[in-house]
């Protein structure tokens, strides 16, 4: 198996995706296979951290100390050019349709994808 | 073939002092006293889970609590579809000759139990513990995703949804055992806290105490017969971050099974029972099962169409949104709800024709999906 490139989920500033060498599919959680057809050790790619925005939800409620703190915040669906979709913080101003780039952002003691619109 | 011979149903809200197990119990004897059978009778137990008092054996546990010894038991866990399934899993059973009565029960005293907050961050767990957990997210925000892009699709807007909050309201008001009887309009949905954008805290179900249970038997127990004429699954994804386009949601894939399986169509259906934990889950399944056109849902809402009187009565006990939500019992009530109605017992609730029922549920962020008919038989 190819080693791992740490991304946001640990600690790094990136957004790392997979794409299967034998069927071509493309996936953002990270699997040791793909989940699409089986085949072991699909390859993994740094995300150019391009996107548009698919859905957007400002919170305004939470449930913990940690996060509250953050209120309100914008949390995001992503459709990241690469062909993947992901959850990630934004700006609060943004629409359905927008196109983003990605930066990282410190929240709750760790670090996220937070898009501006480009 | 396979009948609902008893339905229990406790007030849901506050049940200061009651255990998850006391809850689950009071509904387990009311159903029996419904089915009119003992416990030595009931040769099945299947459970929903409890968040406030998780175990790996919540079905022996209860059943050792309640007093009986079932040769089939265990545990099921989809969720907010948890009821419906145990109900299907339960038709399976009998219909195979396992067993004869399988007791279905949930309680959960969520409302005062843990503090409200335990209860929000314990049901965001239903997110991905990596990629999404750590962006805290709700499951106001989840489904506040879901809604931004349903809004955006289909010209749907945050007053269509404050209607289903209303008419779920007004059936509650009904209900002596809803948690909430204060009338509200689409102004105050409008007007409430902010919980995730679109959704508003009226556009979001309670936390509640209460429990629910069902008799699913080979025979009928009693006069009036309820009989489950066909029901289906569906399970696309688990993570809103990975669910399919909105037009390929499991609703739709779970009502097809369930039509081909009972041999029936929308056109027959008499009386709705439909999942209801946000405004615009109601919205979306409505749609999805075929109870309305696309984007259409409100306008019937407010034509009257789902109102008691109306063509297609629907949650008219007033639903998750104002009935109340314990978790797995939650949807139950409607089941509960649904089974007063085809056997003439909603009082002054009562619906004209309740012959047919469409029952569906939904459990995480519109990731797994029971669609179920149930039919009157005298």
């Amino acid at each position: 198996m190819s080693a791992r490139i740490a991304d946001w989920t640990k600690g790094e500033a990136a957004i790392v995706y997979q794409r299967c060498g034998s069927c071509g599919d493309v996936q953002y959680f990270h699997r040791a296979f793909c989940a699409a057809c089986g085949a072991p050790d699909p390859r993994e790619y740094r995300a150019s951290g391009r996107g548009t925005v698919y859905a957007t939800s400002l919170v305004c409620r939470a449930a913990t100390p940690e996060t509250r703190a953050h209120l309100p915040y914008n949390i995001l669906l992503v459709d990241c050019a690469e062909g993947f979709r992901m959850m990630a913080h934004g700006e609060k101003d943004l629409a359905i349709g927008d196109e983003v780039t990605a930066q990282f952002a410190s929240f709750a003691g760790k670090l996220v994808p937070f898009f501006t619109k480009v | 073939m396979s009948f609902i011979t008893g339905v229990g149903l406790t007030p849901y809200g506050k049940h200061e002092g009651s255990s998850s197990l006391d809850l689950m119990s009071r509904a387990a004897q009311l159903a029996l006293d419904d089915a009119g059978l003992t416990r030595a009778e009931i040769d099945g137990v299947l459970c929903g889970y409890s968040t406030v008092s998780p175990h790996i054996m919540l079905a022996t546990v209860f059943a050792e609590h309640f007093g009986i010894r079932p040769a089939y038991a265990h545990a099921v866990q989809v969720g907010g579809a948890t009821g419906l399934a145990m109900t299907m899993l339960a038709h399976h059973l009998v219909e195979a000759g396992v067993v004869r009565h399988v007791l279905v029960v949930a309680g959960e005293n969520r409302l005062t139990g843990q503090s409200r907050d335990a209860s929000i961050q314990a049901l965001a767990q239903v997110g991905h513990p990596d990629y999404e957990v750590p962006l805290g997210p709700t499951i106001p925000a989840y489904y506040g995703l879901v809604a931004s892009r349903y809004m955006h699709e289909y010209g749907v807007t945050e007053e269509d949804l404050a209607e289903f909050a209303v008419l779920m309201r007004a059936h509650a008001c009904t209900h002596p055992g809803a948690q909430f009887h204060e009338p509200i309009t689409v102004a105050d949905v409008m007007a409430s806290k902010p919980v995730a954008m679109p959704l508003k805290l009226l556009d979001c179900c309670p936390v509640s105490d209460g429990g629910a249970a069902f008799v699913i038997s080979s025979e009928r127990t009693g006069a009036d017969g309820v009989r489950i004429r066909g029901c289906a699954q569906a399970h696309t994804h688990q993570h809103v971050t990975a669910a399919p386009a909105l037009s390929e949601l499991g609703a739709e894939i779970s009502i097809a099974r369930a039509k081909q399986a009972s041999r029936l169509a929308i056109s027959d259906v008499r009386y709705a029972a439909v999942y209801d934990s946000f405004t615009i889950t109601l919205a979306m399944l409505l749609e999805d099962l075929g109870l309305a056109g696309r984007g259409e849902a409100a306008a019937r809402v407010r034509s009257g169409y789902f109102g008691r009187d109306g063509r297609m009565p629907l949650n008219t006990h007033g639903g998750l949104l104002s009935y109340g939500h314990c978790g797995v019992g939650g949807a139950m009530a409607h089941l509960a709800e649904t089974h007063l109605q085809m056997t003439g017992r909603a009082g002054h609730r009562q619906v004209r024709d309740a012959s047919i029922a469409l029952l569906h549920g939904d459990g995480g962020v519109l990731s797994s999906h029971v669609s179920m008919f149930l039919e009157q038989v005298r």
